[in-house]
């Protein structure tokens, strides 16, 4: 089957600042999502308790809020169904440093009344944890994407490096707002799918990329925005394929790999589709922004070749014991 | 027909070890190295604990005051206005400006790791910096030992203890079936199971109900309720005997066959034991546990053995988890949870399922459209696929390794993005067919040519994988783990695994017939 015949290039850089006026907007709104609205903070990040509780048959939600508010000390907490219609998740900003009798073993005693049930999950984060997960969380994101910087800079040229970066921040901050939006709570898992979602989207630019730097060493035109054109538009098929894969599996997790990591299948759905967005329609522009020169990196390259060249006369001279 | 290549035969080794050493995994058998399900799959407890070390500090501080008494009485010295001040240092006074140099030596000499400051009588003594951090090392260290010991008596499978970090411990306890049995294993760890047998201030007592806390202070007294009933003892600050000289405990039956404990004391605790019951005859002794007073029998004789009883109307499980305490010893400084997660072994059950259904269909789907896109091509890539799940199961299991929920989404992503080496692959060998070259060709240099790009997209998701599982906790470790390695493992199974499998069946490949073979109609194939 062929779905992507590559036939003549498609003129993308042309149409590139439309483009990076829609990113540009939707940016904008996200970055307003997440400073307006707020990340909705588990009780990963702002500590607190969570207990997953199931019913023998339909849970008695309006009985269970009762139950939970008859007690002052639970004020503001929330109970709300769970995936099915027979499970309640009931989230209270309470923690408790008792190892006896601890916030979820009060409750199971809170809800005796409430009909046959099952504790199914007891999760507790004291506030101090929190703030350290909330830390570590953000040092692991700034930490990678320096890994990275520092690897493509390394394997390509920094202005590659650059606009890869700004490519996954935009994904990234796409994928956050979208969080935002549908007011996901953001847990641990949350940040392991952005870091996921980080290195997809590099994944799928470091192919452009790649192609774009075989292109720059092949096609003859010297025009940047021509030979992104030719080498995008080669890639297309293999992004679009692989973007469909894993979006079918990402897709099954979200459908029926169960209410748990459903927050995590759903960042990961729009960390996937922004993802394969970027790497056609962002990050390519981004690098013509810098100013890259294909002339100047085709004279480095040669320069490069005519280093080894020199260093493998010398050291056949050498072997020769001619030196 | 040409022959083996080492790419395949490599690829089959590969193969071969993914199967081997992925079957006690996957048939889960008594022997043979296997992956651990994590608890949020399994149902359990994990625990995050703090530990109050500075309760140990000044119990240490407490036992030095204690010593200078004892030093001090035994060598005649005489001293007033002994203290404990904020818990970390002691202050007192000589008397006798003759003692100031040999009280000076002597503390020198008994008390190591302290700082002595004498200001002309007046005298106070600290521990030295490095002293305090010994005596945290050493609380969390023991809390850690006797955690384990508690865990281990109560006889639980497997349970993990740890120190984690400079002052935490990690507390893992798999397979408890209900909430209110992992209350209890949760109570055994946290009793701090400080026994004291105290000595009732007889002459004293009768007026303990309106005395007031400094006024028992003041005769070096301490008052402690009953713990059923309440009602308050006054009793000698100083105890008669701890719990560090017990050998054992045992629950037993007493004569209305209510459960009590049992225990023995050592030789030394035996001696002290009837030495003051000699003296003691008509008096109270208290038996008190983390400062509740259970009984407070009347002495009637000397008691010799060493033998001790604690009733206090238990249920057999109270007994049972007491008596387990009190063998492992008391904890130096009490412990507090930071971060608790417990998953019910039922959920843990319902999330296996949801995982591995979502697993099986998404590897359904991938497997599907890699046949239906690129024909035979997409078969090999399949098989590359199937060896690449083998070879996670199989380091997994060789590491013994804990298999996450994360971790399990982190296997079915790893299945999307492992055929995306193939993918790249087999464009290229399209576009180079498109091209007109030769099928041989178009297979080596399709390789070639999508090797650079291939290698710096998974080498940069390793990196990001990497600082994920340097920087995660727990299950999210599991899930940076197993994209690392199903990473690695697709680099040999996608790579050289197919490109071995087309040079061995090159000679079959008919280039007529490119649309069953590569999944394209050409005619330019020479």
């Amino acid at each position: 089957m062929e779905i992507f015949k590559y036939k003549k290039p498609l003129s993308l850089m042309g149409k590139s600042k439309r483009f990076g006026l829609l990113s540009i907007t939707v940016l904008i709104l996200a970055l307003g999502l997440i400073i307006g609205k707020g990340f909705n903070y588990g009780i990963d990040f702002a500590g607190g308790t969570l207990i997953q509780v199931q019913y023998e048959g339909k849970a008695p939600i309006e009985k269970v809020r009762e139950a939970i508010d008859s007690d002052t000390s639970y004020e503001g907490a929330t109970v709300t169904f769970f995936g099915g219609e027979d499970e309640v998740v009931i989230r209270t900003k309470t923690s408790s440093k008792a190892l006896g009798v601890d916030v979820g073993d009060q409750i199971r005693t809170l809800l005796q009344d409430t009909g046959n049930f099952e504790v199914r999950r007891v999760d507790m984060v004291g506030a101090k944890v929190g703030s350290e997960l909330r830390e570590k969380g953000l040092m692991a994101m700034v930490l990678a994407i320096i890994g990275i910087l520092i690897y493509v800079s390394f394997r390509f040229e920094w202005r590659f490096a650059v606009a890869s970066v700004m490519a996954l921040m935009h994904d990234v901050t796409i994928a956050m707002g979208m969080i935002v939006l549908f007011n996901v709570e953001v847990n641990l898992d949350i940040l392991a799918a952005l870091l996921t979602i980080l290195g997809y989207s590099l994944n799928d630019t470091i192919i452009v990329f790649d192609r774009i730097r075989e292109g720059i060493r092949t096609i003859k035109d010297p025009d940047l925005g021509a030979i992104i054109d030719e080498s995008v538009t080669r890639t297309l098929s293999r992004t679009t394929l692989t973007s469909l894969t894993t979006f079918f599996v990402v897709l099954t997790l979200y459908l029926f790999g169960g209410e748990i990591i459903n927050g995590f299948s759903f960042t990961l759905l729009v960390g996937v589709i922004v993802g394969t967005y970027s790497s056609i329609f962002v990050a390519s522009p981004i690098l013509m922004w810098l100013g890259f020169s294909v002339g100047g990196f085709r004279e480095k390259e040669a320069e490069k070749l005519k280093r080894e060249k020199e260093k493998e006369k010398m050291r056949a001279m050498y072997e020769n014991g001619t030196l | 027909m040409k022959t083996l290549n080492f790419r395949v035969i490599l690829f089959a080794f590969a193969l071969i070890f993914g199967v081997v050493f992925s079957i006690p995994s996957l048939t889960q058998s008594e022997s043979g190295k296997k992956i651990t399900l994590g608890l949020d799959l399994q149902g359990g407890l994990h625990m995050l604990l703090g530990i109050k070390s500075e309760i140990a500090i000044e119990s240490r501080i407490k036992s030095m005051a204690a010593s200078v008494k004892y030093i001090f009485d035994d060598e005649e010295i005489i001293f007033d206005e002994l203290r404990m001040v904020d818990g970390e240092q002691i202050t007192f006074e000589l008397l006798d400006k003759d003692d100031v140099t040999k009280a000076k030596a002597l503390l020198k000499k008994e008390l190591e790791g302290t700082v002595v400051i004498d200001n002309g009588l007046k005298f106070s003594l600290a521990m030295t910096e490095d002293e305090v951090e010994r005596t945290k090392q050493n609380a969390i260290q023991q809390a850690v030992d006797t955690i384990r010991n508690r865990l281990n008596e109560f006889g639980l499978a497997e349970p993990t203890v740890a120190k984690q970090g400079e002052d935490k411990i990690l507390v893992e306890v798999p397979g408890i079936k209900t909430q209110e049995d992992e209350q209890r294993i949760r109570e055994l760890i946290a009793r701090a199971a400080h026994l004291q047998l105290m000595a009732v201030d007889e002459d004293r007592n009768i007026r303990v109900n309106t005395m007031s806390l400094a006024e028992a202070k003041s005769y070096g007294d301490v008052i402690l309720p009953d713990v059923n009933t309440g009602e308050k003892y006054l009793l000698r600050a100083i105890p008669v005997l701890d719990g560090s000289m017990l050998t054992d405990a045992k629950v037993g039956f007493d004569e209305n066959n209510q459960p009590v404990i049992n225990f023995t004391l050592n030789g030394q605790g035996a001696k002290i034991f009837g030495d003051f019951t000699g003296v003691s005859v008509g008096k109270r002794m208290a038996v008190v546990l983390d400062n509740k007073v259970y009984s407070a029998p009347n002495i009637n004789e000397r008691i010799g053995g060493g033998r001790v009883q604690i009733s206090g109307s238990f249920t057999i499980a109270e007994a049972h988890d007491l008596a387990i305490a009190l063998r492992s010893g008391a904890l130096l400084a009490p412990v507090y949870v930071m971060e608790k997660r417990s998953v019910g072994p039922s959920l843990g059950a319902d999330s296996i399922k949801a995982s591995s259904m979502a697993l099986a269909l998404g590897f359904i789907l991938v497997v599907l459209f890699m046949v239906i896109y690129y024909g035979m091509a997409g078969i090999i890539a399949n098989v590359a696929l199937i060896g690449n799940l083998f070879l996670i199961l199989a380091i997994m299991s060789l590491f013994g390794a804990t298999l996450t929920l994360p971790g399990m989404a982190g296997i079915v992503l790893t299945v999307g993005m492992a055929v995306d080496a193939n993918v790249i692959i087999s464009e290229r060998i399209r576009e180079l067919l498109y091209e007109g070259k030769s099928v041989a060709k178009s297979i080596e240099n399709g390789y070639s040519n999508a090797f650079t790009a291939i290698w710096d997209a998974n080498v940069t998701t390793l990196i990001a994988a990497t600082v994920l599982y340097a920087y995660g906790t727990g299950a999210i470790k599991g899930f940076a783990l197993t994209m690392s390695i199903g990473i690695m493992a697709s680099m040999l199974t996608a790579i050289v695994g197919t490109h071995g499998i087309y040079q061995w069946i090159l000679p079959k490949i008919d280039k007529n017939k490119l649309a069953f073979w590569f999944g394209i109609k050409t005619e330019g194939a020479k």
